[in-house]
């Protein structure tokens, strides 16, 4: 019975989304706010039904209704509680419900905000958003119907992929999810902007927390998505250039190049055509993601199963694409520029520079990412593109964007004076010249750490610049130490915190840096007893062990490590064996430190625990990563603050 | 053209990429022909990384599998290299060989792979490129199947299996020498 509810809530949710969607259509030509309010229910409706039948497939998981071909495949009845749970988006057919609900939030909290303040767009923006709902809840509907029954019932399920069943596996979809749906909201904003033909700043003014939100927590999806390929897979890596990966990347891309892009249609009323290409660009990006992921048109590690919904998904995609530039096409003229680029040495030509990059980033990493099929199809032949190719192509471009960094939010706008630069700039370059001397001096040898740790250093030493600055003017002013630095990043909680997310980023480059250059690793197969030496550290193997877990077998592996000091530390990585696996899982173990991360990984061993192979790696900087991850939040959250100006 | 009417070159722009990822759906990863099935095999000789000569040639009369692979090619390659390794311990005394051919990669990151893996087939570095051209490999990891008199049978893109492995293997193994 509540699976039958459950995929009738669907059906009803997805016409009423249509309906709400159309109505709102209409009131946006007509102006007849009675259909507006009806959309509004509408949206309601849509967002209880989506919600009961997420539901409802949380209780069919917690209760082990098997009936249910999805519960059936993803949970059996050793699975924790709280993996049952999150076995909902353990999977195609329950992340497409996640996603929906999401949507369905998103459209609510819009209506909650933006019914008032934003009129004119409004009515267009509800009419995206739930025809973008109304597509989710059509794919739930048909290609991939997560209620769907199994008959016979099978007593047990099979179970959650082992790999899956992790901390970072619950908050890793949640967030990338929150990010790619996030993204609806400025392109609803963008649609209804083309719409109505009022293509000036109030779409851009309204949607730019919306944008900052959604670029978050795609950032933190791609980090966490990072920490569990880290400290999951085993291989002592945590991006891999993955087809999947480069999915999530690619909107990120986008969406930064428009977060700073709309700085300069605020400013200077240009790029008013380029700022809604990057939104639907970048929305079109987030729906060729979940393309890519669902089809199984390009191979990859997170590809789920295959079926018509990459043609639905192939279909709203190309229906996106078109309409949105058709749309584009239609209101060329009212997209013109009113400013135009006074001079090349500028903020407005920094932050293009900086646009382009990221376009051409994204470009690259679309063309890697597509490219076997571009090959197949042009000249019949397969041709794979592996980390090389990425990581020589965007290296270069990565480090000219870390430069622009330091340069954007301090030169001048519209043509920088030899004093501006001077006073901007003079000491940050000292600063990373000097730097790249003492790293060189200090023993740094490759090149490109050199120059990645140089930048890092000349674009803090900008933000100091200004900080310091700012502070000394507000101390003129007869303000005290402590309440004028706090003062300045409140009163212009924007720009700091933009130079605190800055700083994050460059949290995460000294951590990529330093794990590229300096990481080692070593791999031995050691008798009981006997003991290896990795930078510093003494690894003895000391035996193994076995026991049942409650849905698996454990072999674990005992380790003392020794670093020359007294104190001495037990790992333990082990091996487990899943009954639904073909082969074991291993269980990397790790000791995270500020410097450097112990890692160590169980191979083969033989069975009375005479002898086992274990990798060794000690990665170096590492945790600057997950770091740079907290600085980028609090900087999110200062950049989203509400204005303190306008309230005052 | 007017200028007027070159902004719908927009939208049209964008056709083409749609186009290619529809193509995506006719596609068969694992299924690419090979102009080089039933021809016979093109000989090589390399050093395997165990510093022994690794050939075609000294193995005529077995049944070959020759596997081309890259320690950057993930997740392919790492789904694959226990399954050889299995196989391959499971066919070595029944007259079967694998060979592993690795193609554009440093040394270091292979011999990381070949212990990752604890792989005891031999494995030697194509340093050229030659026996990848030869072998018209696309991309990896692609393995050919060669038959005993030294011809090329068929052909797997893509990580192989214990089905494709042994479905191949069993068939050349069956004919009569």
């Amino acid at each position: 019975m509540i699976p039958e509810l459950g995929h009738g809530a669907v059906i009803v949710g997805g016409l009423l989304a249509f309906y709400g969607a159309i109505a709102a259509a209409i009131a946006g030509r007509t102006g007849r706010t009675a259909l507006l309010e009806s959309a509004q229910h509408a949206a309601l409706g849509v967002f209880g039904l989506v919600t009961f039948s997420m539901l409802l497939l949380v209780y069919a998981f917690l209760t082990f209704d098997f009936s249910v071909r999805y519960v059936a495949l993803n949970t059996n009845l050793q699975t924790p509680y709280y993996y049952r749970i999150t076995a909902l988006w353990g999977a195609l057919e329950g992340s497409i419900v996640l996603w929906a609900w999401m949507l369905a939030l998103y459209t609510l909290i819009v209506i909650l905000r933006h019914r008032h303040n934003a009129r004119e767009l409004y009515s267009w923006v509800l009419t995206t958003m739930l025809g973008v709902v109304a597509f989710f809840l059509l794919v739930m509907a048909v290609p991939a119907p997560p209620f769907e029954r199994l008959s016979p019932i099978p007593a047990n399920g099979r179970g959650l992929n082992p790999l899956l069943e992790d901390s970072g596996m619950i908050t890793h979809p949640v967030a990338l999810y929150l990010g790619f749906t996030g993204f609806t909201v400025p392109f609803a904003f963008a649609i209804a902007a083309l719409a109505t033909g009022r293509v000036g700043d109030r779409w851009i003014t309204l949607t730019r927390r919306w944008t900052i939100v959604a670029w978050y927590f795609l950032s933190l999806g791609l980090l966490i998505g990072g920490w569990w390929s880290y400290h999951v897979l085993g291989w002592g890596g945590y991006w891999a250039w993955d087809p999947v990966e480069n999915a999530a990347f690619m909107p990120w891309l986008t969406g930064t190049a428009f977060l700073h892009s709309v700085m300069i249609q605020e400013r200077r009323r240009m790029l008013k055509l380029w700022n809604i290409g990057l939104v639907i660009l970048t929305f079109a990006l987030t729906l060729f993601g979940t393309f890519l992921t669902r089809s199984g048109v390009i191979a990859s590690v997170h590809a789920f199963t295959q079926g018509s919904i990459g043609i639905f998904f192939l279909s709203f995609l190309s229906l996106v694409v078109l309409a949105s530039l058709a749309l584009l096409a239609w209101r060329w003229e009212a997209l013109g520029a009113e400013g135009e680029l006074d001079s090349v040495v500028s903020r407005e030509s920094a932050f293009l520079l900086n646009n382009v990059l990221l376009v051409a980033a994204t470009f690259t990493v679309f063309f890697g990412t597509v490219f076997p099929l571009l090959s197949e199809a042009v000249r019949g032949v397969k041709v794979s593109v592996g980390m090389p190719f990425f990581n020589s192509v965007n290296i270069p471009v990565f480090l000219s964007l870390i430069f622009l960094m330091g340069v954007g939010p301090l030169i001048a706008w519209r043509r920088a004076s030899r004093d501006n630069l001077r006073r901007n700039f003079f000491w940050p370059v000292v600063a990373g010249v000097v730097s790249a001397a003492i790293f060189y001096a200090a023993g740094v040898r490759s090149t490109l750490a050199v120059l990645s740790l140089a930048l890092t250093v000349f674009v803090t030493a900008t933000v100091a610049v200004d900080y310091v600055r700012a502070t000394r003017a507000r101390l003129r002013m007869g303000e005290s130490l402590l309440p004028a630095m706090g003062g300045l990043l409140v009163r212009h909680n924007r720009r700091y915190g933009g130079f605190a997310i800055h700083l994050g980023i460059l949290v995460i480059a000294v951590g990529v840096t330093g794990s590229q250059a300096w990481s080692l690793h070593r791999e031995a197969t050691l008798k009981k007893g006997e003991a290896v030496e990795l930078a510093g550290y003494k690894f003895q193997f000391d035996g193994l062990a076995a026991r049942e877990a409650s849905n698996h077998f454990v072999v674990e592996s005992t380790f003392t490590v020794t670093n020359g000091k007294a104190h001495a530390e037990a790992m333990r990585p082990a091996k487990k064996f899943y009954p639904q696996e073909q082969s074991p899982i291993a269980h990397v173990d790790y000791r995270l430190g500020f410097m450097e991360d112990l890692y160590l990984v169980l191979g083969d061993f033989e069975r009375d625990g005479s002898q086992a192979t274990v990798k060794m790696q000690v990665n170096r900087m590492v945790s600057w990563i997950w770091i740079g991850g907290l600085v980028l939040t609090l900087g999110t959250v200062l950049a989203i603050l509400p204005d303190r100006k306008k309230l005052a | 053209m007017s200028r007027k009417s070159l902004r719908w070159l927009l939208p049209a722009a964008a056709l083409p990429i749609l186009a290619l990822l529809a193509y995506g759906f006719r596609v068969n990863h694992r299924d690419i022909p090979s102009p080089l099935v039933n021809r016979p095999a093109a000989p090589f000789v390399l050093t395997s990384y165990a510093g022994e000569p690794m050939s075609l040639e000294a193995n005529k009369g077995r049944v070959v599998v020759v596997n081309f692979w890259a320690s950057w090619c993930m997740p392919a390659c790492y789904e694959e290299a226990p399954v050889l390794e299995r196989n391959w311990r499971t066919y070595k005394d029944k007259g079967v060989v694998v060979l592993g051919v690795n193609i554009q990669d440093k040394p270091e990151a292979a011999r990381k792979f070949i212990d990752q893996f604890s792989l005891t087939f031999p494995n030697a570095l194509d340093p050229a490129g030659k026996v990848s051209i030869d072998y018209g490999v696309y991309g990896v990891p692609e393995t050919f199947f060669i038959d005993a008199r030294g011809r090329i049978r068929a052909k797997h893109a893509g990580a192989v299996t214990d089905t494709v492995f042994q479905r191949e293997v069993d068939r050349l193994l069956a004919e009569p020498r």
